[in-house]
């Protein structure tokens, strides 16, 4: 993305920062979620899309930052604990990506799938036999709206941070891996160290997301904050909206978001297959993604 | 006109009468209903105890309701229409809903979900709105706080210091009485509920003088409770105590008839009031305690019971079930004695109203019911509450437990 396109968007988030002024209840909520998706489903993108590993540990990510806003929200100011909920989401994503970006293809699919439910059980563990007390209060003074700016905040921090990746070695580094892993070893690239600090960064964010929303909930336990349904919510909205463009992921993350909200609202009874279909046909109708749709339509190829 | 539309209204809620089973979204736009949403987990892990607890009772209230031509508003009545979502068990959705019902729905009044984590979820969201939460079926140790809190909350099943504080009352007497001894086997489930009644319980197990020589936590799901039960009985207890949610509860109890390990006293959790239990042990419940109860003998008890039955084909729990219905009726109740749906003067009614119930006058306390049945005995085939003991209507509970019947 050029400079003057990533002012545009910004430029475009901040007039979105306005929306709280005009209506504090269902619209908020409905953007929020959307926010949510955004950063997620970026992140998300930003590791996946140039590396093509798949990865179902949103959710671990996402619940680190929650459940450490649940443990330390009441203690600690809250950019401290932003800033925890982010080194802790950074060291996490450093430990595991060293021990695991050697897997590759299926391998490592399951085991981010695994790392979610290990992680889960392994605070259960804890708070069962340590702490004593399974569930945590999270009464912390945070108004909607302020979790909706956080949101846009983070939303814009990391477009600008895939913008600078996208011209920097590492994004170069990453996109050689991307085409073939043994050509880059071969050219002198660090495989494994560029995978990681990827990882590390699309982490961070993740871990931030689940800070800034768990506020929302007031109460969280183990079930609630690692809750897998997010991975796959996220892993089906980037690849509708498409991995290799920055903006991709958020062509799916927005008709999904509303179709998402249409089918609670109108088919409550339904949800869970209706979704199934939708994921269906994602997969085999736009396995380019939206993104890829319109540029293939751009180049004058039928669709 | 005027009198055209109450005609109206009475003929809908006679239309919403022969639908209410299915609770359907009646679609009419007359303006003398009242409408009530909720969202309730028809999906997910809460879709369970929603089912037992939560989904019958409203839908009974809606019938019973709306089969009197609607709620009375000063001088007519205003039929109920129920707008409904699933909130799939995850807070988030729940949130989401309840702002939907709020803004886009407009609805007038919102029934509470199920279970705590929800009703938390939920209630900052039903503050800043400002509508009534009745949350009927949350037990939490910060209750008093979450009263004080939140004005408009209220909650119905208290703490789970009164429960673990009720048992070991019950014990004490037990022992007085020269039944049991002072040997305590205890068992607990590894999740929110198990741990904070086994935390509470510890300290007032060993305030009264009791040892508990036998104290074990097993994880949520475990199916295999023979070798808990196994070393529990190997402590030779005068009284056994699980702290467990239903499918333990069902899996324990089972457990101990077939190894033959029969306590002098037999506590188990969540899931002992249910009907189901019943069915599955037969005779063999009889004498089992459990947490909850409620007066079977009462005659609105028992009619509660036969419309319950009648509705949805099974008998209610014994514990939040009514509890839960008995909210509905004070609900009511403070509505048609403010006589419109002005929502601060409804929350107040029911902060400081006394309410006639199926369970009898029922008063909160600083938004939360005290005085609550927390132990139930299954007696010739009812739950029948047998604490708090100076709770009017308890029945002495019957030790020692009968043995255990070859089926």
């Amino acid at each position: 993305m050029s400079n003057t396109a990533l002012a545009i968007v910004l430029a475009g988030l901040a007039a979105m920062a306005a929306l709280p002024f005009l209506d504090t209840g269902f619209w908020l909520a409905l953007a929020i979620s959307i926010a949510q998706y955004a950063v997620l489903a970026t992140a998300w993108a930003m590791f996946s899309g140039p590396t093509r590993y798949v990865s179902l540990a949103t959710a671990a990510f996402f619940g680190i930052g929650a459940y450490t806003v649940a443990v330390l929200g009441e203690v600690l100011p809250w950019p401290v604990v932003l800033l925890v909920a982010g080194v802790i989401g950074a060291v996490l994503s450093l430990l595991v990506g060293f021990a695991t970006l050697r897997l590759s293809g299926v391998y490592f699919v399951v085991f981010t799938f695994g790392l979610a439910e290990l992680i889960r059980q392994l605070v259960t563990w804890f708070e069962v036999n340590v702490t004593r007390s399974m569930g945590r209060y999270v009464f912390v003074e945070i108004t909607q709206a302020q979790i909706y700016w956080q949101l846009l905040a983070l939303f814009g921090a990391l477009l600008a941070l895939g913008t600078w990746l996208a011209r920097s070695r590492l994004g170069f580094a990453l996109h050689v891996i991307g085409e073939d892993e043994t050509v880059a070893r071969h050219v002198g690239i660090d495989t494994a160290r560029a995978k990681v600090a990827l990882f590390a960064l699309s982490s961070v964010f993740m871990a931030l997301v689940g800070a800034v929303m768990a506020p929302r909930w007031t109460y969280l336990d183990p079930a609630i904050a690692f809750n897998p349904s997010i991975s796959f919510t996220v892993l089906i909205m980037a690849l509708l909206g498409g991995t290799r463009s920055l903006l991709g992921p958020l062509l799916g993350v927005v008709p999904l978001a509303l179709l998402f909200e249409v089918l609670t609202a109108r088919f409550p009874n339904h949800f869970s297959i209706l979704v199934g279909i939708v994921f269906l046909l994602v997969v085999y109708a736009v396995p380019q993604g939206v993104s890829g749709l319109l540029a293939r339509l751009r180049r004058g190829a039928p669709a | 006109m005027k009198k055209d539309i109450t005609r109206r209204g009475l003929g809908l809620g006679a239309s919403a009468l022969v639908l209410a089973a299915p609770a359907v979204r009646a679609q009419t736009a007359a303006p003398t209903a009242v409408k009530i949403g909720y969202a309730v987990s028809k999906t997910g892990p809460n879709a369970g105890g929603t089912a037992v607890s939560i989904t019958p009772n409203y839908q009974l209230w809606v019938r019973n309701v709306n089969a009197t031509g609607g709620l009375r508003l000063g001088d007519r009545r205003a039929p109920i229409e129920v707008v409904e979502y699933d909130d799939r068990s995850s807070s988030e959705d729940a949130v989401r809903a309840i702002e939907r019902l709020v803004n886009q729905d407009k609805v007038d009044l919102i029934l509470a979900p199920w279970g705590t984590a929800l009703n938390l979820a939920i209630g900052p969201v039903m503050n800043r709105a400002g509508y009534p939460q009745i949350a009927v079926n949350a037990v939490t140790d910060r209750a008093p706080d979450l009263g004080r809190r939140w004005p408009n909350s209220f909650w119905f099943l208290g703490t789970s210091a009164e429960y673990a504080a009720g048992l070991v009352e019950l014990l004490s007497k037990q022992r007085e009485a020269g039944l049991i001894g002072n040997n305590i086997a205890m068992v607990s489930v590894a999740d929110g509920f198990g741990i904070d009644l086994v935390n509470a319980a510890r300290p007032a197990l060993q305030r009264a003088g009791f040892r508990a020589s036998y104290d074990r936590t097993y994880p949520v799901g475990t199916q295999d409770m023979a070798p808990i039960l196994a070393e529990a009985a190997r402590s030779n207890p005068d009284a056994f105590i699980a702290f467990s949610y239903p499918p333990d509860t069902l899996a324990i109890t089972e457990q101990a008839r077939v190894s033959g390990f029969n306590p002098k006293m037999f506590y188990v959790g969540v899931g002992t009031a249910f009907p189901l239990f019943k069915e599955r042990f037969g005779a063999n419940a009889e004498g089992v305690m459990g947490i909850g109860g409620w007066q079977a003998d009462s005659p609105r008890v028992q009619e509660y019971m036969r419309q319950h039955k009648e509705l949805v084909g099974r008998e209610p729990d014994r514990w939040g079930s009514s509890v839960c219905y008995a909210s509905l009726e004070m609900l009511q109740q403070a509505i048609e004695r403010v006589g419109r749906i002005d929502r601060p003067a409804i929350i107040r009614e029911l902060q400081t109203g006394t309410f006639d119930t199926i369970l009898g006058p029922m008063k909160l306390e600083g938004n939360v019911r005290r005085e609550q049945w927390v132990v139930g005995q299954w007696q010739n085939g009812e739950f029948m509450a047998v604490a708090p003991a100076a709770k009017a209507g308890a029945r002495p509970p019957v030790l020692p437990k009968p043995a255990w019947r070859s089926t």
